[in-house]
């Protein structure tokens, strides 16, 4: 049967070049050659045809490069008797296609701009739901759930369900599997994303349903969003294609599961996917190929019922989930983390500034506690109206005979995504400002506040099996229960943050490397110290310390800063002898403090990447969710594709936010008085910070001196404005010597 | 030299000859004038000039290697094997056969002196002393002018063919055309060519191993049944097979290279792959002398992966069941010392020296890894070729079915990306 597949995507080939260079042929007519055409906010132009091609189409003009090379690929039709071998062909159909929807994509966004939202979530009251390509922001933030683990791989979701009961089943399986659910095209008009939303369920990013776009043509964004991954965090070169295709193959856990009758169109598309070893399952009686080879089990299966299709899908990929069952009346899982309760879904609510709510962990002795042991003290939610508020005191005490009282914090901080990642339950915040909004449709399912402690003891004890060997969870809603427990955190927290706060790295001999990463980025190894926190923003000295405590064989492993070469750019031979070998050789040596000489590696992960401005004698630091263009003409994604990957460029380097405020963020050339902009929303979000290290570095309110893009976005916009408020950086020695 | 070739349909057996059009039989094993011959007789030139003798076109045909080289790169069906070289000129449509070296029966001059066929030597290593021979010695300075001289001849000898004509009137269609090259694009296309595909499905056991089916016919066996019964008994046991020489003319005039014969002839595992990729179960690597593209092929499939370090560990056999040319014991030898475990049908020339043939037959094993054997029954051939593979799986630890793995992110994080 695979002889009609061929068949059926070669045919669907020609259709859709044809149809594209019949698209492309009007927009020339219509338009300069010289327009410019994109998927918004990228530094990898149309990324299928970059990453696979090398070629970068920035104009109208360069859209019939990739379509001449599609139309070069499309082999010869399959004949009825005695045909020629048409697996190689059907492969090469798949990809013409493919080229050619992406740049359909690209004139569609061309010709209507506002087709597509560009966002995280779609704006559905102004019935825009399809949020289009995911810009460079988007893929930073969500490529990592992808490099770790946590977002085992994604769903293609192409045509719509019988009914949206069918389509929510299927969807919400994927959720619980923690998959992302990329969608596109319709069936007969429907569309799996329309279902959703009929069947009430919150589509976005945020809860990893991903409504792509309406069309087949749409579905080029899901591989878009792969092959870009597999390029920022994979350090694959644009043009290796075989390398592109394999890293997806085996990294990329993704397959295409078509509901609704498979015509030309979508066989061709799902013939290019086989390409990147991304299988098809489809809910229609259509031809199978079950031979294994290009992908890792089956390519096309056919006929799976929709209540099998879930488990089928992820078997025919070859992918292992572990899904938690936790004995609570909702669905639970990291899909649901981003999930919002509105205020017209709201049943109560607590903390917010309305309440108090405040959660704190402690370490117990082991005769203490009871494990498992969950206990509401006071009223439950089922005892409340809807509407009404309550405090809350969520207290958390563990018993393990690896505990320690440095993982308290560490373990405190998981309760935020826990909440969250109960359906219908919104968890904001930490410590004493925390809040809490269940929704009613939980209510509705028969959630209790108990469920709260029976999640958190059962992920305690999957997550952190090594340290912890009891867990006990008690919940107040008493208003006296809850301000006692509050007073008595205040003081936890406190003593905890001066001691983290006070830490330097010349208290510890040990430093931490962390090589979370290094499977995408080869040669990169983060190495954490007190004041220099990974550069992720996720990691610091403390997390990596109970990583290693909680998994010794781990991606953290602890590193003998051994004698100190260079105490002022922060150069310690065993920090030199570890990376030379966990970078396989590629990498000598470098430095902590300083981003002119030898800086740290950055693989594509990094929260904000600082780089010099020689001529304002100073450094800048961009944000990754700042997408404009910055003083070192760079913006925050093109920086991260030049240094991505593991390497070590001088003058660059990639680090946390909170690194900026550490004591010893650059130090080496000069420290944070060095900086002289950074952008807007950074600023203001670490404002308080900037000034107290200003201070303790002589210079008061700090922050004010640094430039922003409402000053500028170039080094001579900057400089008098620099001038004007006396900014020291134009005082110091000269940055580069 | 001459291009690599790519997968092409074409037709095999005596029957694709044409009583209204100049017949050029070109035998032998070599494709240098031959190439030029096919070049010149689509020339509008010749077209016109044979039209002009009342032939509505020209036909090339070929006997033996020079038509498998022909086949592979143009298209042009072979009108048969080694032992069909008499019987294309007693078709009385033979109007020129052009033969170069090797596997050219003398007597072929009183054949041709017997009807009109312009007999016509090209080598000079290989003249006929007859008269009634041409000799057209191939200069590659003038390659084209005597190619067209060549055809010019043929042409003008279609006016004067006497006795009846006869051509049989049976041919099959073949797919024919695979190289170490193509196979690799077919299995993966453009993006992912790769011999894996190959692999995968031989260590998850739709496909047995692979056998290398090649070599010449004999006078002395019913023509092409060894060749033809000891195939059909590997693909029925799901054996892919690679074929070269008269053997692949033999397969393709029996109709075994079309994709179509997959689902009658081969095991459930081999017909699926074959279903998969498009292919005939028997892939026709080209001439005799071509035997180092299976070598090639079968290094590829080393490289890519999963079945041993060597050829030695592949689940693969090599196999001349109808030989009688000197060169197979050469050809053989090259792959027994590669590695490859040789079977000769027929008969081996060995009794009288029993030391000489325990060497060939079992010392070899251990130095090289591959060694002889003999089997005159295609049926017993067959199975000496499966047991052999069957071992060779259960050394690589591929006998059983495989397990569907599902891997979590530590597994990924393990695997490889090539």
């Amino acid at each position: 049967m695979s002889r009609l597949v061929a068949f059926a995507a070669i045919q669907g080939g020609y259709k859709v070049v044809s149809q594209v260079e019949g698209q492309l042929e009007k927009a020339l007519e219509s338009y300069d050659a010289s327009t410019s055409i994109g998927f918004g906010n990228t530094a990898y132009y149309l990324p299928v045809i970059y990453s696979l091609t090398g070629m970068k189409c920035e104009t109208l003009e360069d859209l019939k490069k990739p379509l001449d090379f599609a139309r070069g690929l499309l082999p010869p039709h399959v004949k009825g008797a005695n045909h020629l071998p048409y697996l190689g062909p059907l492969l090469d159909a798949g990809m013409a296609g493919l080229f050619a929807y992406e740049v359909q994509e690209a004139i569609r966004i061309l010709n209507e701009p506002d087709f597509y939202t560009f966002t995280e979530d779609p704006d559905i009251d102004a019935g825009k739901i399809w949020v289009g390509p995911a810009d460079d922001t988007i893929l930073r933030k969500r490529g990592v759930e992808f490099v770790d683990g946590s977002a085992p791989g994604f769903a293609a979701v192409v045509g719509a369900a019988p009914d949206a009961e069918t389509a929510k089943m299927i969807i919400e399986d994927y959720q619980k599997k923690s998959l992302y659910i990329f969608c596109a095209a319709n069936h007969n008009g429907k569309t799996a994303v329309e279902q959703c939303l009929q069947a009430g369920m919150q589509i976005g990013w945020n809860t990893r349903i991903v409504p792509f776009g309406p069309d087949i043509s749409s579905a080029i964004f899901a591989l878009g969003f792969a092959n870009r991954a597999a390029m920022a965090f994979g350090g694959v070169e644009p043009g290796d294609y075989r390398r592109m295709l394999m890293y997806n193959k085996n990294r990329i856990f993704a397959f295409v599961n078509a509901l609704g009758d498979v015509g030309t169109e979508w066989a061709v598309a799902a013939a290019g996917c086989v390409n990147w070893g991304f299988p098809t399952l489809a809910d229609t009686d259509i031809p199978e190929i079950l031979p294994t080879g290009i992908c890792t089990y089956e390519h096309v299966v056919a006929n799976v019922p929709h209540d099998e299709i879930c488990q089928k899908s992820v078997e025919v990929r070859g992918l292992k989930i572990n899904v938690t069952e936790i004995d609570i009346p909702l669905a639970f899982g990291p899909a649901f983390e981003g999930e919002r309760v509105r205020g017209a879904d709201l049943h109560a609510q607590t903390g917010g500034g309305k309440t108090q709510c405040t959660e704190l962990v402690k370490m117990a002795d082991m005769g203490e506690i009871e494990d498992g042991k969950v206990e509401v003290v006071g009223p439950d939610i089922t005892d409340l109206k809807e509407g009404d508020t309550f405090p809350l005191g969520i207290y958390v005490q563990i018993a393990g005979r690896e505990f320690q009282t440095d993982f308290e914090p560490i373990m405190e901080r998981q309760i935020h995504h826990l909440i969250n990642y109960i359906q219908g339950i919104m968890h904001i915040g930490q410590r004493d400002i925390s809040w809490v909004r269940i929704s009613k449709a939980a209510i509705e399912k028969g959630f209790s506040l108990k469920d709260i402690g029976v999640v958190l003891h059962a992920k305690f004890h999957q997550d952190f099996q090594k340290i912890v060997d009891k867990v006990q969870v008690t919940l107040y809603s008493n208003k006296e229960d809850v301000d006692k427990l509050t007073k008595r955190a205040r003081g936890e927290y406190k003593t905890r943050d001066e001691r983290v706060d006070t830490m330097t790295d010349e208290d510890v001999e040990t430093f931490y490397s962390c090589t979370l990463c290094q499977s995408f980025a080869p040669s990169h190894v983060c190495s954490v110290s007190p004041e220099r926190t990974g550069l992720c923003g996720a990691y610091n000295w403390m997390d990596c310390k109970a990583s290693f405590e909680i998994n010794p064989t781990g991606p953290n492993q602890p590193i003998q800063k051994g004698k100190v070469l260079d105490a002022e750019l922060g150069r310690f031979e065993g920090v030199d002898e570890f990376i030379k070998s966990a970078s396989k050789g590629a990498i000598e040596s470098y430095n902590f403090y300083s981003m002119v000489n030898a800086p740290m590696t950055t693989c594509g992960c990094c929260e904000a990447i600082a780089a010099m401005l020689p001529s304002c004698n100073g450094v800048m630091t961009v944000g990754r969710d700042y997408a404009g263009d910055t003083p070192c003409g760079m913006k925050f994604t093109t920086l991260a594709g030049v240094m991505g990957g593991g390497a070590s460029s001088p003058g660059f380097v990639g680090h946390s936010k909170f690194n900026i405020t550490q004591g010893k963020f650059i130090l080496g050339d000069g420290g944070l008085l060095r900086m002289v902009w950074m952008p807007k929303i950074l600023k203001d979000e670490i404002y308080d910070r900037l000034n107290a290290r200003g201070k303790q570095m002589g210079v008061e309110n700090f922050a004010d001196m640094i430039a922003d893009e409402t000053v500028g976005v170039t080094e001579e916009e900057i400089l008098p404005f620099l001038q004007e408020k006396g900014h020291p950086a134009l005082t110091m020695d000269p940055l580069i010597a | 030299m001459f291009g690599t070739p790519t997968p092409l349909q074409s037709e095999a057996n005596l029957g694709i000859m044409k009583e209204d059009h100049v017949n050029i039989i070109l035998h032998g094993h070599e494709p240098v004038l031959s190439e030029m011959i096919v070049a010149a007789s689509q020339t509008k030139d010749m077209l016109d000039y044979a039209k002009e003798k009342g032939a509505n076109g020209i036909q090339l045909g070929g006997i033996c290697c020079t038509a498998n080289e022909i086949l592979q790169r143009h298209g042009v069906p072979p009108a048969g094997t080694f032992l069909q070289q008499e019987l294309a000129i007693i078709t009385g449509a033979c109007d020129a056969m052009v033969v170069d070296v090797q596997c050219v029966f003398q007597a072929l001059a009183n054949v041709a002196k017997c009807f009109h066929t312009k007999l016509i030597t090209t080598h000079p290593i290989a003249k006929m002393e007859q008269d009634n021979v041409i000799h057209i010695e191939f200069d590659e300075h003038h390659a084209m002018e005597d190619a067209v001289k060549i055809v010019r001849m043929a042409i003008d000898n279609f006016t004067k063919r006497g006795a009846d004509v006869v051509i049989p009137p049976y041919k099959e269609t073949q797919i024919a055309g695979f190289s170490v090259e193509s196979i690799k694009y077919h299995l993966g296309g453009t993006f992912r060519g790769t011999y894996y595909t190959l692999n995968d499905n031989i260590i998850n056991g739709r496909i047995r191993g692979l056998a290398g089916v090649v070599g010449c016919n004999n006078a002395r066996t019913k023509h092409n049944e060894e060749h033809i019964m000891l195939v059909k008994e590997l693909i029925k046991n799901d054996v892919l097979v690679l074929s070269t020489g008269c053997s692949a003319l033999a397969c393709g005039t029996h109709g075994l290279l079309t994709p179509e014969t997959a689902a009658v002839y081969c095991g459930p595992g081999l017909a699926e792959v074959c279903e998969t990729v498009g292919i005939p179960p028997v892939l026709h690597l080209g001439s005799c002398v071509d035997n180092s593209r299976i070598l090639l092929a079968a290094t590829e499939v080393v490289k890519a992966g999963g079945l041993g370090n060597d050829l030695r560990d592949l689940p693969a056999a090599g196999s001349a069941p109808e030989w009688m040319s000197e060169k197979a014991i050469a050809i053989g030898q090259y792959f027994v010392a590669s590695g490859v475990y040789v079977v000769f049908g027929y008969h081996m020339p060995l009794d009288g020296a029993p030391v000489f043939k325990n060497h060939l037959y079992n010392e070899l094993e251990g130095i090289y890894g591959g060694k002889w054997d003999c089997e005159p029954d295609p049926i017993k051939h067959a199975h000496k070729i499966i047991a052999h593979i069957d071992k060779k799986r259960k050394e690589l630890g591929i006998d059983k079915a495989r397990e569907r793995v599902l891997m979590d992110m530590a597994d990924r994080q393990a695997l490889g990306m090539e």
